[in-house]
């Protein structure tokens, strides 16, 4: 066990007081640390013990900016009015929004009104057409191959759960959407990720993006989307895809970057473009990664679908919001059983999948 | 025709700035100087060899001599740092991005240590990879897949997938998609050390047996001396990324050109790899079957040997002459050498393996002292006496305990 120096003696041209109080000050640091250096505690204290061998002067700026800071507290305990930036920012950043909304608003118009009249509708249309009883078949039969009978079982039981509670109509309406947005959270993410892992640069840039969209509320979404889209069904959509993209990308990035080296070297070897190596080598191996992504995006869409249905996006969301806003218990009960139920079967689906993938390569074909 | 591949002065650095380092005094000092100094490490220094079409090249050394560095750069797997690759006479390094994909279609074909298998595709798709992104059809290139399934013995597998075959059956797989697209030059990084020894025996006589036939220009890598001398033609011996001898089999062994490559060759069986040729010298006393009995006295006593080698105009062995046959035969004056001449009662290949001449003369008595030694076609070129026989009996004695060798 290495014992601490014992503290350095200051020089003359100090105060003996000033001496004085480093010397104390130093020595029942170290005094209080030696204490616990034979305890599990030690670990904890490594970090004080560094404090406790450090040369004098760093006390010394160290005790001088705590007893600063104190002195100064009233003086500048607000920052200056002209460092204050925040509302400038935040002005800028209205004005940009504004500017969007004034110059895009007849792209973002044919956007909002293609994705709404030729895909989330008709889809929204046919799911909410089908017989609950369909739906509860075709559901157990792919829990069935993907899965295993318990779980047939118990998700068609769920289904009827939901026809029971009167749920089955708002359940489709909510899967609508969810499948909107991660067909566009997988249109957008895969080819990202792939850029991400071909470029170490593109992934130096697009990571901390990633990190602020998984650090940032979920509401603060709406806020742009209502600026841009308005309410309803599509800004809906496009929430619930910035909000649940991220990660798509990062396992896509991931699982092609964790393809055997051997085997890329070996795909080049024989004269594989680029194009060539991601279609037939890379994509394929990653697969399984990007099953894994695909099922978190699956998840996140479904639960950022019910903060949504504050901005006009419909389905079981709204069951939840009614609930809370009118304080009838029961109904955001039964809306809140309705996304677990399907958040549960989609979970064990896309995962039976993901998992799939994996025992073909190990097993003899055919 | 030249050679198939040249390689002319090829350097490869690894670090941030590799061409600084070649362009400073750093170009001529040690790997670990530079190591240590920048940071950069010299992986190939100064190589330079050719390689004869359809010859079996091998590089060997050991561990971090730079040889998978160097089948890389033939192939621009990574990109060389200084120096010239020339297969068929054309610089590969001058290729643009679209040439060296076809170079590396049409031309070359690799072999891993790790096989480097597409785990999600089944032997057959893995064997027409090479032809699918060629752009072949879909039929053809399974056609001929099959044909290369079979070529490699692995027939009945077509449709399983790699993780279920064992090693040897993999490099096999590995074997035949590199074979697919009718490569002109084979690459094969340490195809065989993967395996264990009874398997790697197995691939090496496959491998000699496909190229009997085959007749590849082939790069071998490997840090096994004794698959160096099975396999190679010709072999160079790495160290610290610099080529320190390159020859013969024959030559590596009788003649290692520094310490680094004596230690590798010392524990190696001579007599399992060198030939009668290596211990021969040349025959003693020859006479013409058309020359008299006087001549044939007249040369042993010139060179004091009791016995001549007979040959005919076109230096065949007809068989032997002793001294008192022929000194009897000029003192009654006989005109005529034929009759004289008797069959020598060993006569040795001059290709065969030391091992198989101890064998041969193993129950021999010696009666007769010196033995010719003949071309495949008959032709005498050589003799072995009964002295080199026994100093070859003795070296592989001692070195009987260490065999079957392998330096790891
Ligand atoms: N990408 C790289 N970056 C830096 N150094 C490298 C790189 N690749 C190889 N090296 C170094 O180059 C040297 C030669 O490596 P190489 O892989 O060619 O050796 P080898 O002879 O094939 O060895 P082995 O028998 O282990 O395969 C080693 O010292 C290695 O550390
Ligand atoms: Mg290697």
């Amino acid at each position: 066990m290495t014992q601490l120096r014992p503290p350095v003696t200051v020089g003359p041209e100090q105060g003996p007081a000033l001496t004085r109080f480093l010397r104390v000050a130093r020595k029942s640091w170290s005094a209080a640390v030696n204490a616990v250096d034979n305890t599990p505690l030690k670990y904890v204290v490594a970090p004080l013990r560094a404090a406790a061998a450090m040369p004098r002067w760093v006390w010394l700026v160290a005790i001088a900016l705590t007893l600063g800071s104190v002195w100064s507290f009233g003086a500048i305990a607000n920052i200056p009015q002209g460092m204050l930036v925040g509302p400038t920012v935040s002005r800028a950043v209205d004005r940009g929004v504004d500017w969007m909304v004034v110059n895009w608003d007849v792209a973002l118009r044919s956007l909002n009104f293609a994705l709404l009249q030729h895909f989330l509708l008709p889809l929204e249309r046919w799911l909410v057409g089908l017989p609950w009883w369909l739906v509860a078949g075709v559901v157990a039969l792919v829990a069935y191959r993907v899965t295993g009978p318990i779980m047939a079982f118990l998700a068609t039981g769920m289904i009827v759960a939901l026809a029971a509670l009167g749920l089955f109509d708002l359940a489709m309406t909510t899967l609508a959407i969810v499948i909107t947005s991660t067909v566009l959270a997988v249109a957008l993410g895969v080819p990202t990720g792939i850029a991400m892992a071909k470029s170490n640069l593109v992934d130096q840039a697009v990571r901390p993006v990633l990190d602020l969209m998984q650090t940032m509320p979920s509401f603060v979404y709406l806020i742009p989307v209502i600026m841009l889209f308005g309410i309803g069904k599509v800004p809906g959509v496009i929430a619930v895809v910035f909000y649940a993209v991220p990660p798509i990308i990062r396992l896509t990035n991931l699982g092609i970057r964790q393809v055997d080296a051997g085997v890329v070297e070996a795909g080049r070897a024989f004269g594989a473009t680029g194009t060539q190596l991601l279609l037939k080598v890379q994509l394929p191996l990653a697969l399984p990664a990007v099953m894994a992504g695909l099922n978190q995006t699956i998840m996140m869409a479904l639960a950022m679908v019910v903060v949504t249905s504050m901005i006009g996006a419909p389905g079981l969301g709204v069951e939840v919001l009614n609930g809370i806003a009118r304080l009838e218990v029961g109904r955001g009960l039964l809306g809140g059983i309705g996304i677990v139920i399907m958040a549960i079967i989609l979970d064990r689906i896309t995962q039976g999948f993901a998992k799939q993938r994996q025992p073909a390569r190990t097993t003899v074909a055919r | 025709m030249g050679p198939k591949l040249v390689v002319r002065n090829l350097w490869k650095v690894f670090g941030p700035h590799p061409q600084q380092v070649l362009h400073s005094e750093w170009r001529h000092k040690s790997r670990n100087e530079v190591l240590q100094a920048t940071g950069h490490v010299i992986a190939l220094r100064d190589t330079s060899f050719e390689v004869a079409d359809g010859q079996t090249f091998v590089v060997m050394g050991l561990s971090g001599s730079g040889k998978s560095t160097l089948v890389r750069c033939l192939l621009r797997l990574i990109e060389p740092s200084e120096g010239q690759v020339l297969i068929n006479g054309q610089d590969i390094l001058g290729f643009h991005h679209h040439q060296l994909i076809q170079f590396r279609r049409k031309m070359a074909g690799m072999v891993f240590q790790r096989f480097g298998l597409l785990p999600h595709r089944t032997v057959l798709d893995n064997v027409a990879f090479g032809l699918e992104v060629q752009g072949v059809d879909k039929k053809v290139r399974l056609k001929r897949a099959q044909e290369l399934v079979e070529v490699v013995g692995l027939q009945g597998w077509e449709h399983s997938y790699p993780s279920t075959l064992s090693g040897g059956m993999q490099q096999r797989v590995g074997l035949a998609r590199a074979l697919a697209p009718d490569p002109e030059v084979l690459f094969m990084d340490e195809p065989f050390s993967a395996l264990d020894p009874l398997i790697r025996r197995e691939m090496q006589d496959e491998l000699l047996r496909l190229q009997e036939r085959l007749r590849k220009t082939i790069i071998f890598i490997t840090h096994d001396l004794q698959e160096a001398l099975k396999m190679g033609e010709r072999i160079a011996i790495m160290r610290d990324g610099a080529i320190v001898q390159q020859g013969t089999p024959e030559e590596i062994l009788t003649a290692p050109s520094d310490e680094y490559v004596g230690e590798f060759t010392k524990d190696v069986r001579k007599a399992a790899v060198l030939t009668v040729r290596s211990v021969m010298r040349p025959p003693g006393v020859l006479v013409s079957a058309w020359q008299g009995p006087r001549a044939a006295v007249h040369a042993m006593h010139q060179a004091e040997e009791e016995l001549a080698f007979v040959v005919d105009k076109h230096e065949r062995l007809l068989g032997i002459v002793t001294f008192k046959a022929a000194s009897e035969a000029a003192m009654k004056g006989s005109a005529c050498l034929q009759e004289l001449i008797t069959k020598s009662p060993l006569v040795v290949p001059a290709d065969a393996l030391l091992e198989s001449l101890l064998t041969m003369t193993v129950d021999y008595d010696w009666s007769i002292e010196v033995l010719p030694v003949v071309e495949a076609d008959g032709r005498l070129v050589g003799e072995v006496r009964r002295a080199s026989v026994r100093d070859v009996a003795l070296a592989a004695k001692a070195q009987q305990p260490a065999a079957p060798v392998s330096p790891q």
